[in-house]
């Protein structure tokens, strides 16, 4: 099980207090296929990708940004037991959509840019940015547990 | 994933606007490692003071950003044509190549935070292509 400091939670709760859903979710995976294009792959009835800003102009990108946004929420709520909270997403993950895991690292550090970008740097310290990086691992480590 | 036309005045241009800012970049990016990958720490066990922010921080903070200007300047004879600083890396560093990897992350972080409005997902993209081939120019003579 994962331990959590207090000051761990406080940080993480403070980040998603801030977040508004349907700016950051679209945001954050717009950028992952954009900068990792090859995860497009995963993408392909989703309409126009063609460039950067058809990306980013793409409305089912964006509702399925805001989507997975909405599944982060899942684990907040059950930050003591996300491994279980995912176990059904995980199947899913790996048995229907067929996602090479390494995926969801590259989306939650895009997360995390996307997250900085609206924060300053007193906002955003390195102890808050570690809290949330040591979440966004137990989500992937999570999302992708029930591979085989 | 070499860089393209695009990708090198892409860089180029962003890197001018990060001079405004760079000492302050090379610094926040470092102390950040340090802090959200605690691992990175044990190359500098012979360090002072590892804190956010620190003077042996900062002072290294601003060497990084000039190796990656020096990079810049060489943009075309990327990954070969950084050759004291890869034997440098090689021979007397010897970091773990995976750590360019973690370094250029939290850098990118910084960037985003610094210049919110400027650092676009393309140009996030070029930034992080560039990086990736300066790491495989250190690595160049690791074997």
């Amino acid at each position: 099980m994962v331990e959590w400091t207090d000051s761990e939670r406080e940080y993480i709760n403070t980040i998603f207090s801030t977040l508004d859903y349907d700016d950051i979710g679209p945001k954050a995976l717009a950028r992952c296929l954009i900068v990792y294009p090859w995860t497009q792959r995963y993408f392909g009835g989703f309409g126009n990708l063609y460039n950067a800003d058809a990306i980013m102009a793409n409305p089912m990108i964006a509702a399925h940004g805001t989507k997975i946004l909405h599944g982060m929420d899942r684990a907040l709520k059950n930050m003591d037991d996300i491994k279980n909270t995912y176990a059904t997403l995980s199947e899913l993950h790996s048995e229907k959509l067929h996602v090479d895991p390494d995926n969801f690292r590259l989306l939650a550090d895009c997360l995390t840019v996307v997250i900085a970008g609206k924060m300053t740097v007193k906002e955003f310290t390195p102890d808050m940015q570690a809290a949330w990086r040591k979440f966004l691992s137990v989500v992937v480590s999570a999302l992708g547990r029930q591979y085989h | 994933m070499s860089l393209s036309a695009k990708d090198k005045a892409a860089v180029k241009g962003f890197l001018a606007k990060m001079k405004s800012r760079s000492d302050e970049i090379g610094t926040e990016s470092l102390s950040r490692m340090l802090v959200v990958y605690p691992q990175t720490k044990s190359y500098f066990a012979h360090w002072k003071d590892l804190s956010p922010g620190s003077a042996p921080v900062r002072k290294h903070g601003i060497t990084i950003m000039n190796g990656i200007y020096e990079a810049a300047e060489k943009i075309d004879e990327l990954p070969g044509g950084l050759l004291t600083l890869s034997e440098l890396h090689a021979f007397m560093l010897r970091i773990d190549p995976v750590n360019f990897k973690i370094f250029t992350h939290c850098m990118l972080v910084v960037l985003c935070m610094f210049f919110p409005e400027d650092f676009t997902p393309s140009i996030h993209r070029a930034i992080d292509k560039f990086l990736a081939q300066v790491a495989l120019a250190l690595a160049e003579k690791y074997r």
